[in-house]
């Protein structure tokens, strides 16, 4: 993958994307939590199903990146799919 | 009436089923009966903890303040006597508690190997968060550690030494890591990784003893007679479910306290759920144990609505573990079992299932790339079993198609054709098979 390719999905997943979560893989470690520089309760949306909508949130990836059980991901938001394409997740 | 519901067993099995009895109960009175004075916290968490990735206080998923308001009461305590004819349970301290309906969900404890010197100090396993604890203190001054065991925990222990500036050394029975589930190629993944962290590994290598000085740890000593001076003792041979309060109220038990698909033990009004229960499967007519986290939510969420005389009888789903081994993140999927021996665990260790090692009547295809790595394992006409190391973007398509058991046959000769066709016929199975929510 170019680099300006890599640039493009990060932008494009920082002005769409919302984090959300695959609960069976969470150990309810805290590790999400821990490590938002926002100080978002990340598990506890995790623990209740729901996807990070905090209008908080950065999408910056830490708690993405860091959970060491792989549960959560990026993606595309209901609110912006039509614009970036069929709602495939962004990686 | 208000129906009363005791719960023993302060884990996910007992939170998850006091959760799910309040759901469909909201007059009954729920009681949690644990033996640790702090709140519920992520087990399996402890292994972030030893390696510092975490505080302590991170691993309180549940603020105490939750089941203060659904009503749920916590009192710590040990359990003593048990009285099935009198719905009745005595605790220690004298206090007593009548039950409608009782759940067992006490876990397992960490076994042991029969050497001399294995109660010494400094002799460590992982099963709570004193352990942890312990094993924190004790690395401020160690300056090196043995690990002994397998699977998972072995690898948690001997990851959070070195993380703590211990020099660790990992003393294996076998000649390769967690050989009756990982293949050689996944086990010397792993391996490679502690040496990268600075674990030095002995393969082959057997304890026969500790040794001792003014009661602490000084050394092991192998069976080819040559020791090891070393601070800590970690052991992870296994696990075993607690038994004792079954024993105390006349239940049935195996390697596990005997439960039905609706968690009922064999006195109706005593369930039994988590790590603790060995679980009945109508369909094979076997049964089965599993250590796992997310197993536990679900056998305490079934095992709650059946105290309240709801919910479907439990269909066990294909065992799904996902960990972190040798920093690889790793999902364990359905049957992986290779078939071998394992001899470095005695019993099922914690984040483990019986079912991973049920041989399918299958074989295996691997793909593998430079950090990433897939192994599939293909029964006549359905997925059975799936190892995804590294990326994980499969594994959850994998995971439905394995659990949902869905048919292969048509894509079953490209799947089989070495590995690399393998992750492109995957891929077009899961665009065929896999709805997008699942993929």
């Amino acid at each position: 993958m170019d680099l300006l390719q890599r640039d493009r999905l990060k932008r494009r997943a920082l002005v769409s994307a919302v984090i959300v979560a695959e609960a069976v893989r969470c150990v309810e470690c805290g590790i999400c939590t821990y490590n938002c520089p926002q100080g978002i309760d990340v598990r506890d949306h995790v623990l209740s199903g729901l996807p990070v909508s905090d209008a908080g949130c950065l999408t910056c990836g830490e708690c993405v990146a860091r959970c060491p059980r792989g549960t959560l991901r990026f993606e595309v938001s209901p609110l912006f799919r039509d614009r970036v394409g069929p709602g495939r997740p962004v990686r | 009436m208000t129906r009363r519901y005791v719960i023993v067993g302060n884990g996910p099995a007992g939170v998850a089923a006091a959760e799910a009895i309040r759901r469909h109960d909201t007059a009954g009175e729920i009681r949690i009966v644990g033996g640790e004075d702090t709140g519920f916290y992520s087990r399996p968490g402890l292994a972030y903890l030893l390696t510092g990735a975490i505080p302590e206080e991170s691993l309180f998923s549940r603020p105490a303040s939750d089941h203060d308001l659904a009503g749920i009461h916590r009192t710590v305590g040990t359990v003593r006597e048990i009285d099935p004819q009198r719905h009745r349970i005595v605790l220690f301290d004298g206090q007593a508690m009548s039950y409608d309906r009782l759940l067992l969900a006490v876990g397992a404890r960490a076994v042991r190997p029969a050497v001399p010197g294995i109660d010494l100090d400094g002799v460590v396993t992982l099963d709570n968060l004193d352990d942890a604890r312990r094993i924190l203190r004790l690395a401020r001054r160690a300056k090196r550690a043995c690990v002994v065991g397998g699977g998972i925990t072995a690898i948690e222990l001997a990851e959070g030494l070195a993380a703590n500036g211990v020099e660790t050394h990992y003393l294996m029975r076998g000649d390769r890591y967690w050989g009756s589930v990982l293949d050689p190629y996944e086990s010397a993944l792993v391996e490679g990784r502690l040496a990268e962290e600075g674990i030095r590994i002995h393969r082959g290598v057997e304890l026969a003893g500790v040794i001792g000085r003014k009661g602490r740890v000084a050394a092991v000593e192998t069976r080819d007679g040559s020791t090891l001076a070393c601070d800590i003792l970690a052991v992870a041979i296994g696990t075993q479910p607690r038994l004792e309060l079954a024993h105390l109220a006349g239940l049935q038990t195996g390697r596990g306290i005997w439960a039905d698909a609706t968690f009922q033990t064999t006195d109706r009004d005593i369930f039994a759920a988590g790590d603790a229960a060995e679980v009945l499967d109508p369909e094979t007519g076997k049964r089965g144990i599993d250590s796992l986290w997310s197993a536990a939510l679900d056998h305490g969420r079934a095992a709650g609505e059946q105290m309240c005389g709801v919910g479907r009888p439990y269909r066990r789903p294909a065992p799904f573990n996902v960990t972190r081994i040798g920093g690889v993140t790793t999902t364990l999927i359905g049957a992986v079992g290779t078939g071998a021996r394992d001899v470095d665990l005695v019993t099922l260790g914690r984040g483990d299932s019986n079912a991973w090692r049920e041989h399918a009547d299958a074989f295996a295809v691997v793909s593998d790339g430079e950090a990433n790595h897939l192994r599939l394992v293909l029964g006549p006409d359905r997925l059975v079993g799936a190892v995804v190391m590294g990326d994980q973007a499969l594994s959850r398509p994998l995971q439905h198609l394995i659990r949902e058991r869905v048919d292969i046959r048509w894509a079953r000769d490209r799947l089989s054709r070495g590995p690399i066709e393998v992750r492109k016929a995957l891929q077009a199975l899961i665009e065929r098979t896999v709805p997008l929510g699942a993929a």
